[in-house]
């Protein structure tokens, strides 16, 4: 990953001295060993600060947006999964591509460190990963943990390691993580209990949330200039505890916005501060897409209409749904 | 706790009889002249039913309906021409589409998806729609009152 990163640094400042770019979106070194967080860099010296490692695993796609209204090229790293999201914003339009430079950048899978510190870590100074083993190393001393067990769970459902687009890339692919045997296998778990469990079951997972928006604002597939959630007069966005239904609302809304354009890289639900699984939302989209119109896989180009767009003569009946949605 | 079942009558009181409010969404072309049919033929449906004219079926966006749930409607049904007759040629086949994935979401949330209907309704179906009202009136006077989804601040 060094290698790697030595790399991104030495093609962000030549893409940056060249006046290439106009600014690169990358990721800077953080306080501690695993919170490195996204930045945009404007020069080549700024460049020394760019880190990548196992703890990059915010998609920097929506910094194009910005980038697109202030029509400043810009380079941006992506890894794989992250290059879906690129595609969903070119065909929502919302991102024009003159002004991205896609850069392919291999990925091995990200780690979570919530699933670190549960193995009783603490004081943790530098975490590497060689060969499926993750090496945690403490004011206390060292600590390997078998690298599956601790990869962000988005990872375990990682989609490969094709870049979906890229202008160049960065170094050799690598070996990204085996996704879990079943995609859909916590929905259909949900699907399988009664209505009134399930009614349950959302109302305790949704009271949870906090309304921050923070799902809205990573998601690549959420970018509207105009959001009903910062309307205060729709009742769906208080952040106040008030009603149930409120929370119903907010996640119906939100999963339903982006029904069809939702590329599932799982960044929603890395980023929620109350562990909300609202993830399981998408993929009952997903799922219902895959079983009523076809298989579809929202980012992997940016020309395929979304199905919400299109239709066929013979498509199910709405009323079928409740029951076909099911199997 | 929020039940199907529970409704605010007083035990103390003889409780008046639950009259669900429904709001139903017609197509300009097809569904609300179906509605002036069934007027013209004297075919009577319940007063529970409100219309809203819309200019096409797919003009419902999946919010009004959801809002309207809110709002405190016990149903809501949405008409449009059958698919293959729309005015504007193709506005229903989306709202198919939009429906059947509504739908299914709200009963992957254990929201009883018997409150929401689709229907097909031509202008020329007059005694029709007066059947598909009452029958949904029934249908939606025996679930009882809507509070899975039913915000409770809108209530009077
Ligand atoms: S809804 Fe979540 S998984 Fe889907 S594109 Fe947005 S952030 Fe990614
Ligand atoms: S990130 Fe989590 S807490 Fe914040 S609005 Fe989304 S679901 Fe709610």
């Amino acid at each position: 990953m060094q290698k790697i990163a030595a790399l991104m640094r030495q093609k962000a400042q030549e893409l940056l001295s060249s006046g290439q770019v106009q600014q690169v979106a990358a990721w800077r070194k953080g306080q501690l060993a695993y919170d490195n967080a996204p930045a945009v860099f404007t020069s080549p010296e700024a460049c020394a600060d760019l880190v990548y490692d196992e703890f990059c695993p915010a998609n920097l796609s929506k910094y194009l947006l910005a980038a697109t209204k202030k029509k400043l090229k810009t380079a941006v790293f992506l890894k794989p999964c992250d290059t879906y999201g690129v595609n969903q914003l070119l065909k929502d339009n919302r991102v024009q591509r003159e002004y991205v430079y896609a850069i392919g950048t291999p990925c091995q899978g990200m780690l979570d460190i919530k699933k670190i510190r549960a193995h009783g870590l603490k004081g943790i100074t530098r975490i590497t990963v060689s060969e499926g083993v993750v090496q945690v190393e403490t004011v206390y001393g060292t600590q390997n943990l078998p690298q599956r067990d601790v990869l962000l769970d988005k990872c375990l459902q990682c989609k490969g390691n094709a870049y979906m687009i890229a202008d160049t890339e960065i170094g050799e692919k690598l070996a990204t993580p085996e996704p879990r045997g079943d995609a859909f296998a916590a929905v259909k778990r949900i699907e399988a209990l009664p209505p009134e469990e399930r009614f349950k079951f959302w109302q305790q997972e949704l009271s949870k949330c906090i309304r921050c928006n923070a799902c809205r604002d990573i998601c690549p597939a959420c970018s509207c200039e105009q959001c009903i959630f910062d309307n205060p007069a729709a009742p769906v966005a208080g952040k106040a505890f008030a009603d149930p239904v409120e929370e119903n609302m907010f996640h119906l809304i939100r999963a339903y916005h982006v029904a069809g354009r939702c590329v599932g890289c799982g960044e929603c639900a890395r980023v929620c501060p109350q562990g909300v699984k609202l993830g399981l939302l998408n993929l009952k989209f997903m799922k219902d897409i895959n079983t009523f119109y076809g298989p579809y896989q929202a980012g992997s180009d940016a020309t395929t209409p979304a199905p919400q767009v299109t239709f066929t003569q013979g498509d199910v009946e709405p009323s079928a749904a409740g029951q076909k949605g099911r199997s | 706790m929020l039940g199907e079942k529970v409704t605010v009558a007083d035990k103390t009181a003889a409780p008046a009889p639950f009259e669900p409010k429904i709001v139903a969404f017609c197509c300009n072309w097809c569904s609300y002249a179906g509605a002036d049919g069934a007027g013209t033929a004297r075919k009577q449906y319940p007063a529970n039913v409100k219309i809203i004219r819309v200019p096409c079926s797919c003009r419902v966006n999946p919010l009004f309906i959801l809002r309207a749930f809110q709002r405190g409607a016990d149903g809501v049904i949405l008409c449009g021409c059958h698919p293959g007759d729309c005015h504007y040629m193709t506005g229903n086949y989306y709202t198919r589409r939009r429906l059947t994935l509504l739908m299914s979401m709200l009963n992957f949330m254990g929201v009883a998806t018997e409150r929401l209907r689709v229907e097909w309704v031509s202008a020329s179906e007059g005694a029709r729609f007066a059947e598909i009202m009452t029958s949904f009136v029934e249908q939606i006077t025996a679930l009882g009152a809507n509070v899975k989804l039913r915000d409770l601040r809108c209530k009077k």
